[in-house]
């Protein structure tokens, strides 16, 4: 006799556990290889499934095995069309290079190559990474609600029904109420059937009787006093508790005026990329908000924001009185943690300049959690740049405030292979305080 | 065709099948296997699987069950990668020693290649599985699939009590040793996931009942050896299998360390015989579908282009490369072990003058059903090359011996298949499927308890054949990992008991 089972449609991804396994080995490798890797690829690649390969020693599985380059043995090959008994063949000719095979070693693992899919890639891209100081707790209208056991309650819907209570309440009652049991009914029908089948003498006919009686008692109880009794019945108690949101909205402002080159632009916007991919990766309750200007600012939707083009002069402040309107608007600051991300070449009017200190230190900062500036420059720039306070008007007027005030970060871009870094360096965990 | 049986209908037209089809198929196959070649199986239990459900059992060796471990991860990327790459077919089928026998059947499958498939593993295999006297005595069919159930979730509840990390090492430490944790002469207890499970709670709750914090407190000090000096006598005998050495006798294992160690050492020991036996165990499922399935299209219960399908799958599974092939990889087992079986039926109806002087107990005996249940029943590869490879088969398949000397910059063929050659070949053959021949000889011989703890292995070194280092001083330190003191192996030479090397975990840190 056989069995047939359908498994077609059983849950599949059965080693998944096996696979997040090996990779958490392989992690180290992974990134490394990874950190090289971002030089070449382009960032928005970063959103796709990769190729990887890993080497065999961080994945090794030792054991004693023979070497096969050692020692003396016997092999037997079929297809024998040349050799007879007592030929002797050079070692490195063919048959040499497959005995080697044959020999019942096994061949030292190779480096291989697998396929890790989106999450994957952006889980080892991001890790360790976070928004610094997600502190604001708020309760928002929209919440979620999840459910908790609570005790017992006296009603409920049958699905909940706990049937370790309700016996338990059932059980007290019915020897409370001294319901009678099987047995005793049993042994009591049994001594009836006894003396009906004896001599029926007058003694054992009121004996009967008698039986007879309490045996109708009893069961009259039985019916009274019932097994089960709504009384008895519990259900679990389930409670819904609100979860609380963490409410967090990230700004991110870009310069797409006329002085930022195709360069600078394809930059900031390899820059942003990253963070969108950061922020739909992490946090999935994170609201966006696209700012975009050149001498006037524009709240927009996250496809103009990337791959639309326009052009004009420079004021710098525009998008800061614009997130600050958003902000007063939308996202108080009392229940809203903020972040801003602001890409720009830094080439802005001294004046200008000047008011974007002022907003900032006139109580933009204050209301953001974290503030990142960063500045997109010439490579050449970089070298001469990178000893000096020295700067761009823009970045010598974020200077002075950034200073004073650590929410307020800046770091400058002048290379592809750059943007990882300078992400990794904002927005690593704990690493923000400090270092520039 | 028998005199007297009649043509009957084709059991299906076309490639498509269903379920009542693969029951039809199923009792064709099985009138045929029971009436006509005797077979004796476990009740069967077919399952109808994905690709990727196959992938993911190829991914933990074959078996239903199992806990997790990265290296499976690592096998499922690997075959993945190949499978994806158009580099290797997945297998029509997978089957389980296990009572019932589970078979997994591919979905993609034809139907005359599910058909191929049940004779080939729901018989072939099954009755090997049951019959051949290495699994009757060294596995438990019947036992095997509860074990793995309390196996998987047991390491599951460690690797929520103590961290995967903590049992990972554990198991890795294992995996290394798995070769060295067969009793290859003493036959091990029978499996029972009950038992096993009762021990555990027995050794949780007396724990838990001595428990008592105070000991933590005692100051400790120096335990002087009842001898009074360190490295004097062993206190145990030499022991092959080096993981039961170290559950039982481990100075620093905790009780769900052991318990890991079992598992794997279970598992070891269950699939020992598996490699012992891969030749004919393939070679018998082989020829019983070949046998199958010719009697099924004799009888009209296949048409011809179904039997067209089926022999095409048949010639490419048993299609073996000459040695200076590039396709070729070593002996094909499905090859081997099916010609074979032909010829020992072949000697049993048509003799020639050579097989009667070569098996005069079997030549033209006719019954060759016998010869081969009997075969299948009592005899593992070496043995079975040893007592059955014919003359005729040396030539037909061209063997050939050689001797490889890692000294000498020749190799040098020693016999072929002429009349000189055919003993020589045939026992070389049978000597290059002992599987103990092919491992390592390591073995433990002793540890001093009571002085500097040091656990002494042993490796025979047989015909010079040495190990590779690296992998070796890495399963060294996974062996101290569990050991918890130093261990040192000593290699000797076999022959004439030199000592070739020593190598051991305190020197290992020092000088690297």
């Amino acid at each position: 006799m056989a069995h047939f089972i359908d498994r077609r449609l059983n849950p599949k991804d059965k080693s998944l556990g096996n696979r997040q396994r090996f990779l958490r080995r392989a992690r180290e490798e992974l990134r490394q290889v990874f950190n090289k890797r971002l030089k070449s690829t382009r960032i928005a690649d970063v959103d796709a499934g990769h190729a990887v390969t890993v080497s065999s020693s961080t994945t090794d599985e030792p054991s004693f095995r023979q070497a096969g380059s050692t020692g003396r043995r016997t092999v037997v090959l079929p297809g024998n069309n040349v050799y007879s008994a007592g030929d002797r063949i050079p070692r490195h000719g063919q048959a040499g290079g497959q005995i080697g095979r044959q020999a019942g070693e096994t061949a030292p693992d190779d480096d291989f190559q697998f396929v890790l899919n989106r999450e994957e890639v952006l889980d080892l891209f991001f890790e360790d990474l976070e928004l610094p100081d997600m502190v604001k707790l708020h309760l928002k209208e929209v919440q979620s609600f999840k459910f908790r056991r609570a005790g017992y309650t006296t009603t409920g819907t049958p699905a909940n029904i706990n049937v370790g209570r309700t016996m338990r309440n059932s059980l007290g009652r019915r020897i409370a109420l001294r319901r009678p049991s099987r047995n005793e009914l049993d042994e009591i029908t049994r001594q009836i059937s006894e003396l009906e089948n004896r001599e029926q003498t007058p003694a054992i006919r009121l004996q009967l009787v008698k039986l007879q009686e309490t045996l109708r008692r009893l069961m009259l109880r039985r019916k009274l006093v019932a097994y089960v009794d709504p009384l008895d019945i519990r259900y679990n108690r389930f409670e819904a508790r609100p979860v609380p949101n963490t409410t967090a909205v990230m700004f991110c402002l870009m310069d797409v005026s006329g002085s930022m080159g195709e360069r600078e632009k394809d930059l900031a916007k390899r820059f942003f990329v990253l963070l969108h991919l950061f922020l739909k990766r992490r946090y999935e309750r994170t609201e966006i908000v696209f700012i975009r200007h050149t001498h006037e600012a524009k709240v927009v939707d996250e496809d103009t924001f990337f791959y639309s083009m326009q052009s004009g002069g420079t004021i710098v402040s525009s998008a800061l009185d614009e997130m600050q309107r958003v902000i007063a608007e939308k996202y108080p600051a009392n229940e809203w943690n903020i972040y801003a991300a602001q890409a720009s070449d830094g080439d802005n009017s001294p004046y200008d300049s000047n008011r974007c200190q002022e907003i900032l230190k006139g109580g933009l900062l204050a209301a953001c959690q974290y503030f990142a500036y960063v500045e997109i420059i010439d490579a050449r720039e970089r070298d001469i740049f990178h000893a000096t306070e020295n700067g761009t008007p823009l970045w010598k007027a974020y200077r002075t405030v950034s200073d004073r005030d650590s929410r307020l970060q800046m770091v400058r871009l002048a290379a592809p292979e750059d943007i990882y870094p300078v992400f990794r360096h904002l927005f690593a965990k704990h690493g923000y305080s400090g270092s520039e | 065709m028998r005199p007297g049986t009649e043509l009957q209908q084709p059991l299906f037209h076309g490639s498509d099948w269903n379920f009542d089809l693969l029951q039809r198929v199923y009792d064709a196959v099985a009138q045929v296997a029971y009436e006509d070649l005797h077979l004796d199986t476990y009740t069967n239990q077919l399952e109808i699987i994905s690709a990727e459900q196959m992938l993911d059992a190829y991914s933990s060796i074959g078996m239903p069950l199992m806990y997790r471990h990265w290296s499976y991860g690592k096998r499922f990327l690997r075959e993945e990668q190949l499978y994806r790459g158009g580099h290797i077919g997945l297998a029509y089928e997978l089957v389980i020693n296990s009572d019932p026998c589970i078979c997994y059947l591919m979905e993609g499958n034809t139907a005359a290649l599910q058909t191929l498939v049940i004779a080939h593993a729901a018989f072939g295999h099954n009755h090997f599985f049951k019959n051949n006297q290495l699994f009757r005595q060294w596995t438990d069919a019947s036992a095997i699939l509860t074990y793995l159930d309390f196996a998987k979730s047991f390491v599951r509840q460690c690797e929520e009590r103590h961290g995967v990390a903590t049992v990972e090492r554990v198991l890795d430490a294992s995996h290394a040793l798995m070769d060295q944790g067969v009793f290859r002469y003493r036959r091990p207890g029978r499996l029972s996931a009950e038992r096993e499970k009762a021990r555990e709670r027995e050794r949780v709750v007396h724990a838990e009942r001595t428990f008592n914090d105070l000991w933590r407190t005692l100051p400790s000090f120096a335990f002087k050896s009842a001898s009074g000096e360190t490295g004097a006598a062993d206190q145990f005998a030499e022991e092959e299998n080096i993981l039961y050495f170290i559950e039982k006798n481990s100075p620093i294992l905790e009780p769900w360390q052991k318990e890991i160690i079992r598992i794997v050492r279970f598992l070891a020991q269950y699939f020992y015989p598996q490699r012992q036996t891969k030749m004919m165990n393939e070679g018998c499922a082989t020829f019983v579908h070949y046998t199958i399935m010719n009697l099924l299209f004799e009888r009209g219960l296949l048409e011809e282009g179904h039997m067209l399908e089926i022999i095409k799958s048949h010639s490419e599974v048993i299609f073996q490369p000459a040695f200076n092939d590039p396709r070729y990889g070593g002996l094909n087992p499905y090859a081997l072990g099916f010609e074979m079986m032909r010829d020992i039926q072949r000697i049993c109806t048509q003799p020639t003058p050579e097989d009667r002087e070569w098996f005069p107990d079997i030549a033209g005996k006719g019954e060759w059903r016998d010869v081969l249940l009997e075969a299948w029943a009592s005899h593992r590869d070496e043995s079975f090359v040893r007592q059955f490879l014919s003359p005729s088969l040396i030539r037909k398949m061209r063997l050939f011996a050689l001797v490889d000397d890692a000294s000498d910059s020749y190799v040098e063929v020693t016999a072929i298949h002429d009349d000189r050659g055919y003993e020589a070949v045939r026992s070389a053959l049978a000597d290059s499927y002992d599987v103990t021949a092919h491992q390592p000889d390591i073995q433990v011989i002793g540890a001093d308890l009571a002085g500097d703890r040091c656990l002494r292995l042993r490796h025979s070194i047989r015909n010079g054949v040495m190990l590779q280092e690296e992998s070796r001083d890495a399963t060294l330190r996974h062996l101290a990992m569990l050991w918890g003191y130093e261990v040192r192996l000593t290699g000797i030479d076999g022959r004439n008991g030199e000592t070739v090397y020593e190598q051991s975990t305190k020197a290992a840190p020092e000088s690297s």
